[in-house]
């Protein structure tokens, strides 16, 4: 299956990208941040949120659909 | 209603009225920092006839701040940031009451201020300082809106609000310390938190007024760059609650600054133990032994074998080791820094005090 992943804020500086198309078999949520850091090592030295079609998901979610993944950051500025 | 009325334009909307007039003037609001997010939400919040708002800042004006601290000019450089919004905002409203407070937000003053508000604004940036706020919203009940930057883009969203998640909810630890820039480290344009200060101060109203749908469990992002708005679902995590509300006794002692790693020391109070998430327990006490502090999910060596299961750890996360009462565990941070771990401590008074902290049920 096909999933769309989105890189918001310092996360799209990290990959270089801010969206891209992903293919991969059904897996969880932590099967598929494993994947992404392996393909990206810099993400290991960031914190950040998954949602699945915009809602916040946790590690133990099965990802078994076309899907959009957003990785989500904290901010702090103000 | 007079036609010359200050609020008319606002007043004549059906959904509004004089009778939501009367419930703004009615509404107390605190804003925590009047920096870039601050001044716009400052700003539209006193036009608007909020009838008490509080000002909190510690912080002086600077040149640096001007391109998008919009309620300051030249000859307020060099003042406190509360005293100086209140200043200008009483020139632009002088039938509300404005308190100023030029003080830092800490968690010895916090529980007290809130409660004199009715909803409160998050316009900080630092880490420290929000989950301090998130923490004291949901222990004194108070509606959090919430506004933070980076870049080019933004993040709104109502925490705490009629059952809602809590900021926790959505980012139960903080980063690593550094991790993420902040605005004077890696650059902001000024009109960022002028839009992401204005959807707060948006969410304000339509608290007070009961209009719409409130930005409760859903986490708003805006990219100024691509002029695009997303919007993700938040659940409230019990659990997280749960976690502040079990401090709430002693949230007075608890020290933020250590829960986001910015300080660094060897010896932890219980209730620190547990808002340190981040980081992974080594109950070092004989198996026996009890009572075992479950809800931190140690990892069980006892002291006798942490030599030879060094290498079963991490040594890269932080670490946090407890005995009984102290002081096997001063010992076990001996053993693990002279085995290369750099960021080891240990819970003063042991598991006779966490187990003190229980994980209370939500009320």
């Amino acid at each position: 299956m096909q999933l769309t992943i989105k890189y918001f804020g310092m996360l799209a500086e990290t990959t270089k990208v801010s969206e891209e198309k992903l293919h991969t078999d059904t897996c969880t949520v932590a099967q598929l941040v494993e994947k992404l850091k392996q393909q990206y090592p810099k993400l290991n030295d960031t914190d950040f949120k998954i949602a699945i079609d915009q809602q916040l998901v946790g590690l133990n979610h099965n990802i078994s659909t076309e899907a959009e993944v957003a990785l989500l950051p904290p901010f702090a500025g103000g | 209603m007079n036609l010359n009325n200050r609020y008319h334009r606002q007043a004549i909307l059906p959904e509004i009225g004089e009778e939501g007039q009367k419930k703004l003037s009615e509404s107390k609001v605190l804003v925590i920092g009047a920096g870039g997010l601050g001044c716009p939400v400052l700003q539209y919040l006193t036009a608007a006839g909020i009838g008490t708002i509080g000002i909190i800042d510690f912080d002086v004006v600077e040149t640096s701040n001007l391109h998008r601290q919009i309620l300051y000019g030249e000859n307020l450089l060099g003042k406190n940031k509360a005293l100086a919004a209140k200043n200008r905002l009483t020139d632009l409203n002088p039938e509300i009451t404005i308190n100023a407070y030029p003080e830092k937000l800490t968690t010895k003053n916090a529980l007290s201020l809130f409660a004199q508000y009715d909803i409160i604004v998050d316009g900080t940036d630092n880490f420290s300082t929000r989950y301090l706020i998130n923490d004291a919203c949901v222990i004194a009940k108070k509606p959090l809106v919430y506004g933070a930057i980076f870049k080019f883009e933004g993040q709104v969203s109502v925490f705490n609000h009629q059952n809602g998640p809590s900021y926790r909810c959505l980012f139960p630890s903080p980063p690593k310390a550094g991790s993420v820039p902040s605005c004077a480290e890696i650059g902001v344009l000024g009109v960022l938190p002028g839009i992401i200060g204005s959807m707060q101060a948006n969410e304000v109203l339509k608290i007070i007024l009961d209009l719409g749908d409130i930005l409760s469990g859903k986490l708003l992002m805006y990219d100024t760059l691509m002029s695009k708005f997303s919007t993700f679902s938040v659940n409230r995590v019990s659990s997280e609650i749960s976690k502040v509300l079990a401090i709430a006794d002693t949230f007075e002692s608890v020290d933020y600054d250590l829960f986001c790693g910015i300080k660094q020391v060897t010896e932890i109070t219980a209730q620190e133990a547990f808002l340190i998430r981040n980081a992974q327990f080594i109950d070092v006490r004989e198996t026996h032994e009890l009572p075992k502090i479950e809800s931190l999910d140690p990892i069980y060596i006892p002291l006798g074998e942490l030599k030879e299961q060094i290498k079963t750890i991490d040594k890269e996360k932080e670490t946090i080791v407890f005995c009984q009462s102290g002081i096997r565990s001063k010992k076990a941070i001996e053993i693990l820094e002279e085995n290369g771990f750099k960021n080891v401590s240990h819970v003063k008074g042991g598991a006779i005090m966490l187990s003190e902290y229980p994980i209370v049920n939500e009320v």
